[in-house]
């Protein structure tokens, strides 16, 4: 499937599934199903370059999480790559939850992420893209003119 | 016009819907166009509130903790004219649906309604649904806090979330302000009450997994007192557990309530616990000066003062008998003296509950902006209220209620029946509900008999999905479809009332369409051949059981 980055390069590492990342954790680049406990990789992440994380339908969302756990939690900076059921207009949910790089099959795709940030100029929570919230831009804009 | 008296779009809300408004005019070109297969343009407009139903596109739009004021309620009437035909039908999640939207008006009505600060997202889909509340937020007597505060804060929390669009199965919230709970929280994914402790602090229990459908449940207190300034972060992490763990293997156990019941609710709240710890000082705390802000806008009218008894109403009451039924069934206490709650009864005899017509819509905004602060209220019993009138101006309100045929004195009673659009739009019913709630309301059209039964609640829904609240019906009619015959089962029992929520029990086997009229008759008269002192009919069904009302309606039909 074809990979887009944001990023200038995606790394070409080949990825292990979990079970075989288990017994080889020094490899730097591995492959989690969905209900892979990413809580396990706490130790690795600083050494890991990229974590797959599998989306079986589009419709299934669980991968989201994973993300959001790796990144905020668990502290990952590596690349996260979306693959599987990865469709352009799930574009502006995968950022926010972390993903840097995607394989979708999907026409239009290269176009629809270069835009994909900017389709929604507000966004109303926290998540992993470190964007002001519309509540704490509030919160400063009254903190700068009070009375408003 | 007067002022709104609740959340009001600043530029940030208006930007983001007008964005997605955008978004979704592309997504329904490239559907148009043949880039998206159905399969994967469906989420995108369900998300957007929009389904195929059985003869067309249907458009949900979201009336966030259902509150209108008169501008949004013209704006509806207005869009219901333009791209639809001329009527809507207010559903018991306090949403407004719309039956007949051709797919390439889709995002035009949406941009009419984001003129008035209005969308659809999220009133479908398996995401965060609309969060309904109280429909006397605000006015009630009984009123705590005034819980649509947390239900916007909730809104814009739950808004293109992007970790929770992709949910095992739809998420829906209900929060109530008061002891009396009207919103029904023990039946949601997630329900919040808002209570006092013995220090005075205003927090709120949570209740999770709790639900309707096909396997109906009493959600389970995992929080009996959450801070306030902690609830984002409690939701989120309780749904961080259910979008984790959540069964997405079969698609009627897929809700919350599922997880729950299969875990256990102690192992839910460890989990719950766990996330929530995690999580609960980071950035979703609740900075009280947000609190404020919002609580600002939802600061109550400032109600003149005005007579608290008044001899014309007084007169009138002695003298019209449908006027005295009227102050008695549809007519609530309001906070302040002198002020009423009406409820505008949107299911006169016959008519197909919870559908008001552009006219309809536009005459009760009129009645809003002369006599109750230009506000409307959606319940989720399908009917509109209106919260602040004077008990001066009530004749006035009586008499234009009904000219608009919405001035039934029928509500809590036998004929405020709530029922699914069922087989005559619904792409899942199994059986007509429409026409069923049609017959029992003609049967017992006569007000004085109504108010002689008194308190009884019918639901009818037209498939297992329950969105009729069948199992919460003092009666529940569910429609079944056997071989290709349309049958009701009816049960008894159900409540939603707080502290006696209760599933009704199947009573027997069921009955053919023609013959539910003469069953519900059976039970009303089981039930007036044995009630005690002030006794409702759910109340002597509690003390004397099934067998009786099993026996008549059985030799009834």
């Amino acid at each position: 499937m074809p990979l887009f980055s944001e990023t200038v390069s995606a790394t070409i590492l080949e990825p292990l599934p979990f079970v075989e990342w288990q017994q080889r954790p020094a490899w730097p680049a591995v492959s989690l199903a969905n209900t892979d406990p990413v809580e396990d990789l706490a130790p690795h992440v600083g050494r890991l370059r990229l974590i797959v994380l599998n989306f079986p339908k589009f419709s299934d969302g669980r991968a989201y999480s994973q993300a959001r756990l790796l990144r905020g939690r668990l502290g990952y900076t590596g690349e996260l790559r979306a693959t599987g059921g990865v469709l352009q207009d799930q574009l502006p949910f995968m950022l926010r939850c972390g993903f840097d790089s995607f394989e979708s099959d999907q026409k239009g795709f290269e176009e629809a992420l270069a835009k994909a940030r900017t389709l929604f100029s507000v966004v109303y929570q926290p998540a992993e893209d470190d964007r002001a919230t519309a509540s704490l831009l509030r919160l400063s804009r009254r903190n700068v003119h009070p009375a408003v | 016009m007067p002022d709104t008296h609740f959340y009001r779009y600043d530029d940030y809300d208006r930007t983001l819907v007008g964005e997605r408004v955008e978004q979704f005019r592309d997504q329904v070109r490239r559907r148009i166009a043949g880039e998206l297969t159905e399969e994967q343009f469906k989420p995108l407009r369900l998300t957007n509130g929009l389904y195929l139903q059985l003869h067309a596109y249907m458009l949900r739009i979201a009336i966030p903790y259902g509150t209108l004021s008169s501008r949004q309620l013209r704006k509806l009437a207005d869009i219901a004219r333009k791209y639809d035909r001329g009527y809507g039908h207010f559903t018991t999640r306090q949403n407004l649906q719309l039956n007949w939207i051709k797919l390439e008006d889709a995002p035009d009505a949406l941009a009419a309604l984001a003129e008035v600060d209005m969308h659809a997202m999220q009133t479908s889909g398996n995401c965060i649904r609309n969060v309904t509340a109280d429909h006397y937020a605000g006015a009630a007597i009984d009123e705590i806090e005034d819980p649509r505060i947390w239900c916007e804060i909730v809104r814009q929390w739950s808004t293109l979330h992007p970790e929770f669009s992709f949910l095992p199965r739809k998420f829906k919230i209900a929060i109530t302000g008061s002891p009396n709970d009207r919103a029904a929280v023990r039946v949601h994914d997630i329900g919040l009450r808002l209570w006092a402790n013995e220090a005075g602090d205003v927090g709120f229990e949570v209740i999770v997994g709790g639900g309707l459908g096909r396997t109906p449940m009493i959600g389970k207190t995992l929080r009996e007192f959450l801070p306030r300034d902690e609830l984002l972060a409690y939701l989120e992490a309780t749904l961080r557990v259910y979008n984790r763990y959540g069964r997405r293997d079969n698609l009627y156990k897929a809700r919350i309530k599922i997880l729950v019941h299969e875990i256990g609710a102690e192992k839910m709240r460890e989990e719950v616990e766990a996330e929530y710890a995690a999580i609960k000082d980071g950035a979703l705390k609740l900075p009280v000066e947000t609190i404020e802000a919002i609580a600002r806008q939802f600061a109550p009218p400032a109600l003149p003062h005005r007579a608290a008894v008044v001899a014309e109403v007084e007169g009138l009451k002695l003298e019209d008998r449908d006027f005295a039924l009227w102050l008695k069934s549809n007519v609530a206490p309001h906070r302040m003296a002198g002020y009423r709650i009406v409820t505008a009864s949107l299911k006169p005899a016959g008519a197909p509950p919870g559908d008001a017509s552009a006219v309809q819509m536009e005459g009760v905004a009129d009645i809003a902006d002369a006599y109750s602060q230009g506000e409307i209220r959606v319940s989720h019993e399908q009917n509109l209220v209106l919260p602040h009138v004077a008990v001066e101006d009530l004749p006035a309100v009586w008499r234009a209620l009904g000219r608009l045929g919405f001035a039934e004195a029928n509500v809590g009673k036998i004929t405020d029946i709530i029922a699914c659009p069922g087989l005559d739009y619904c792409a899942l019913a199994n059986a007509r509900s429409i026409p069923v709630a049609q017959r029992i309301s003609n049967h017992f059209a006569g007000l004085a008999r109504q108010h002689d039964i008194g308190d009884l609640k019918i639901k009818i829904s037209g498939c297992i999905n329950a969105c009729g609240h069948h199992h919460v019906g003092h009666i529940g009619i569910l429609g079944v479809d056997k071989n290709g015959v349309e049958l009701y089962q009816l049960s008894l029992g159900g409540d939603v009332d707080f502290g006696k929520t209760a599933i009704g029990a199947i009573l027997g086997p069921a009955v053919t369409a023609d013959k539910v009229v003469e069953a519900v008759d059976a039970m009303v008269h089981t039930y007036l051949d044995n009630r005690g002192d002030g006794e409702r009919f759910v109340d002597t069904y509690r003390r004397i059981g099934a067998q009786p009302f099993k026996e008549r309606v059985y030799a009834a039909v």
